[in-house]
């Protein structure tokens, strides 16, 4: 990604860790601010970061901790989160995004996590392959 | 009434559970723990939780309440909720749990 005009980036590393989930979340609640957001707005980022975390955790890496990469990217009014695991991957993405699939339904998973995703962003885009991790990739325009 | 252990009050068959400030992955895990030693331990037919200062939850929490749900045998208001702001019951409609879980009556 590179920089134009008035976009802003960060990224942060972090050990896969279900106790760094918060610490993301406020993170880019942080980060975001400068969009001057509604409350509604920023829970909703934070619903759908918390999401694409806890992904990564339980079925990326399956508890064994691994870094987690979290960029943010605003531009013209929108705030792009990308949310990098170098796991397992997922083998059929459309499947994986379906409401209340699961593959993990022994750790009481409710299988709604791609759903808050797409309910809480106006984008969510996932890049994965079997063996090599998975990209979640969102947007939500602030402030329309 | 028995006090089980902060946040954890037992009265009758009845498990209230004042949950945490922020509901996601591992505060989940925790009072899944919480409760299913309290149920180990105890008579417990239904549980009440109280979301009166819960100001975020994701679908880990969903996943929590679906799980107590099943434990406690999936009978007809055997979980409450209660005191959930408009955010909490936005989730809580979103992900259907609206339909098994009484929202109101508590």
């Amino acid at each position: 990604m590179t920089v134009m005009g008035n976009a802003n980036e960060m990224m942060i590393e972090f050990d896969g860790r279900p106790s760094n989930e918060g610490f993301a979340r406020v993170a880019v609640a942080a980060f975001c601010t400068q969009l001057n957001p509604t409350l509604e707005e920023v829970a909703d980022i934070k619903t759908a970061l918390s999401e694409a975390i806890t992904n990564a955790i339980i079925h990326g890496y399956e508890g064994e901790v691994h870094k987690i990469r979290l960029k943010c990217r605003i531009e013209n009014r929108c705030l792009y989160v990308q949310v990098c695991d170098k796991g397992k991957g997922i083998e059929d993405i459309e499947k994986a995004m379906e409401p209340l699939f699961t593959t993990k339904p022994e750790l009481d998973r409710s299988g709604m996590g791609f759903a808050f995703m797409e309910a809480f962003m106006d984008e969510v885009r996932v890049e994965s392959a079997p063996g090599e991790g998975t990209t979640v990739h969102m947007k939500k325009a602030i402030g329309r | 009434m028995i006090v089980v252990e902060k946040d954890y009050i037992l009265q009758g068959t009845c498990l209230y559970v004042r949950l945490p400030e922020e509901l996601d992955h591992e505060s989940g895990e925790q009072v899944k723990r919480q409760t299913d030693r309290v149920m180990s331990e105890n008579h417990v037919q239904s549980m009440i939780f109280d979301f009166q200062r819960t100001m975020f939850m994701d679908s880990s929490g969903i996943g929590m309440i679906m799980s107590r749900y099943r434990s406690l045998g999936m009978r007809k208001g055997c979980v409450a909720v209660m005191g959930a702001n408009e955010r909490i019951r936005k989730i809580l409609c979103l992900s259907g749990m609206h339909k098994i879980v009484a929202m109101n009556e508590v």
